[in-house]
């Protein structure tokens, strides 16, 4: 198995096909720690992380959260709503201070891209990108690609769909860069308008047509609809949207029993996902859940043991 | 010093296992809630053996688990690396349970101070005890194992190697060697 050499987890464009399965495969590892009675391992004991959120977050923060705690390390929580941010503290500045208080790992997310790298760059402590702006969002691919891998046995070979607001979704860069990296192919699917202009440079095939997608697939990921991100008029209206490409019993009714569904959370129901598909027996998107703490645990661990 | 090389054969170490058992089982009274727990790689595949050989004695199965202790060490923050991280396979409950640890090599004692951390963090056996193919001395803990295959005085410079045939694909055996010749 590789060697791990990171000290930080800023994207999976810069990761190598064997550095995400030694990711994978410790994360297999770390999953019964949860399951157990007594859900701690001392592995971290000593170390420090802070989680810097200035952007809204309860699955990811509550996951690294207790990632590092099941790990044994020593978790804060800074939020750009309650910290000196509010008083124009710059977010490098932030981080300096808490690197001076000998923090070892930022966990950090924010609404602009490239932020993290930013920070790798003047930081000694480990950076670890929990989504920058439209960019990445490593760990939420990761726990796809697991999910993908426990589900179905192999990345390899197998047609994903990502289907929704491509332009905005940074779990859809970092999905397309690390399933395309297992081999698997990948087809991004929405309407035109939120389509990033050059996708199809990401190696991509790219559709219109969801139920056309969906045959032809093993696994849909189904994107949120970032209301938050719709100011500039993309869409004619949501009810449009919905009943374009959003993922319907009907629509999942006409395809494979098999068929993967998975979501990255939070659901908007009704808008991209039927509440009954959501609920239903072809999605997962509670157990990514449970292996995104997996996974958050291996990146924890690997990245904490690297040293200078 | 030591005898180099070859120290145990395939044959001296199955007599070994086979005594180890009739040990346990004698010192248990039987295998009533007795339960092998290796520690990972070799001491799994000497576990899964002694419950072979105590199966040939009692005629009743043990359980056996595995033991992965990786995230237990204690030099973690020393290495320059992360370990590799394994499962634990332990699928039953420890509680109440007779646990016989099983590991190939007994040195300073430090992963044993991780497997009882790591076991009791899975619940309270009734009782931990400790068998090791070879005991090779140099205890920087003080620990000591309850069933010895064989105690091999060795230097500090010394390497003591014991090689599985389920793992490694050639015979048996056990090998002192000066580190780096």
């Amino acid at each position: 198995m590789t060697n791990w050499k990171r000290r930080d987890l800023l994207d999976l464009q810069s990761l190598d096909k064997e550095e995400i399965e030694l990711i994978l495969e410790t994360a297999k590892s770390f999953r019964q720690v949860s399951t157990r009675d007594v859900k701690k391992v001392p592995a971290l004991r000593g170390k420090t992380v802070a989680l810097l959120f200035y952007e809204a977050s309860t699955r990811t923060r509550v996951s690294f959260e207790l990632a590092a705690k099941r790990l044994s390390a020593d978790v804060i929580n800074i939020s750009s709503t309650s910290s000196s941010s509010t008083k124009g503290e710059s977010i490098l500045d932030t981080a300096l201070n808490l690197e001076a208080m000998n923090v070892d790992m930022i966990v950090v997310r924010h609404y602009s891209s490239g932020v993290p790298n930013i920070l790798s760059q003047h930081l000694k402590a480990g950076v670890i990108n929990a989504g920058d702006g439209c960019r990445e969002h490593p760990t939420q691919a990761l726990l796809d690609i697991f999910t993908v891998k426990e589900k179905l046995g192999s990345v390899a070979g197998r047609n994903i769909t990502i289907v929704g607001d491509i332009l905005h979704s940074r779990v859809a860069r970092s999905n397309i860069w690390g399933f395309k990296k297992l081999g698997a192919n990948v087809t991004v699917c929405g309407p035109s308008t939120l389509m990033p202009r050059c996708v199809k440079d990401f190696g991509v095939e790219v559709s219109y047509d969801l139920e056309a997608s969906m045959k032809k697939s093993d696994c849909v990921i189904v994107l949120r609809l970032q209301k938050e991100r719709q100011q500039d008029s993309f869409l004619p209206s949501l009810r449009e949207y919905a009943k374009l490409f959003g993922l319907s019993q009907t629509k999942l009714d006409k395809a494979s029993k098999d068929l993967l569904i998975m979501h990255p959370g939070p659901t908007n129901r009704g808008v991209e996902i039927g509440a009954d598909v959501a609920d239903g027996s072809q999605s997962v998107i509670l157990e990514q859940v449970t292996n995104g703490l997996a996974i958050r645990m291996a990146v924890l661990y690997l990245l904490l043991g690297t040293k200078e | 010093m030591t005898p180099q090389g070859k120290i145990l054969d395939q044959e001296n170490i199955r007599r070994a296992m086979m005594r180890i058992a009739h040990e346990i089982v004698e010192k248990n009274k039987g295998v009533d809630s007795l339960c092998l727990v290796g520690i990972r790689t070799r001491g799994a595949i000497l576990a899964e053996r002694l419950s072979e050989c105590i199966k040939t004695i009692e005629g009743k199965p043990v359980s056996v688990g595995i033991l992965d202790i990786t995230l237990y060490r204690d030099d973690l923050s020393l290495v320059a690396q992360q370990p590799v991280v394994h499962e634990t396979l332990i699928d039953f409950d420890i509680s109440g349970k007779k646990i016989v640890l099983v590991d190939d090599v007994l040195y300073t004692g430090r992963t044993i101070r991780a497997a009882l951390d790591a076991l009791i963090d899975l619940g309270r056996p009734a009782t931990i005890q400790l068998a090791v193919l070879i005991d090779r001395g140099h205890r920087e803990l003080p620990i000591r194992a309850d069933y010895v295959g064989k105690n091999i005085p060795t230097a500090a410079d010394e390497n003591v190697k014991v090689i599985l045939t389920e793992i490694d694909k050639t015979e048996d055996e056990v090998v002192v060697k000066k580190v780096g010749v």
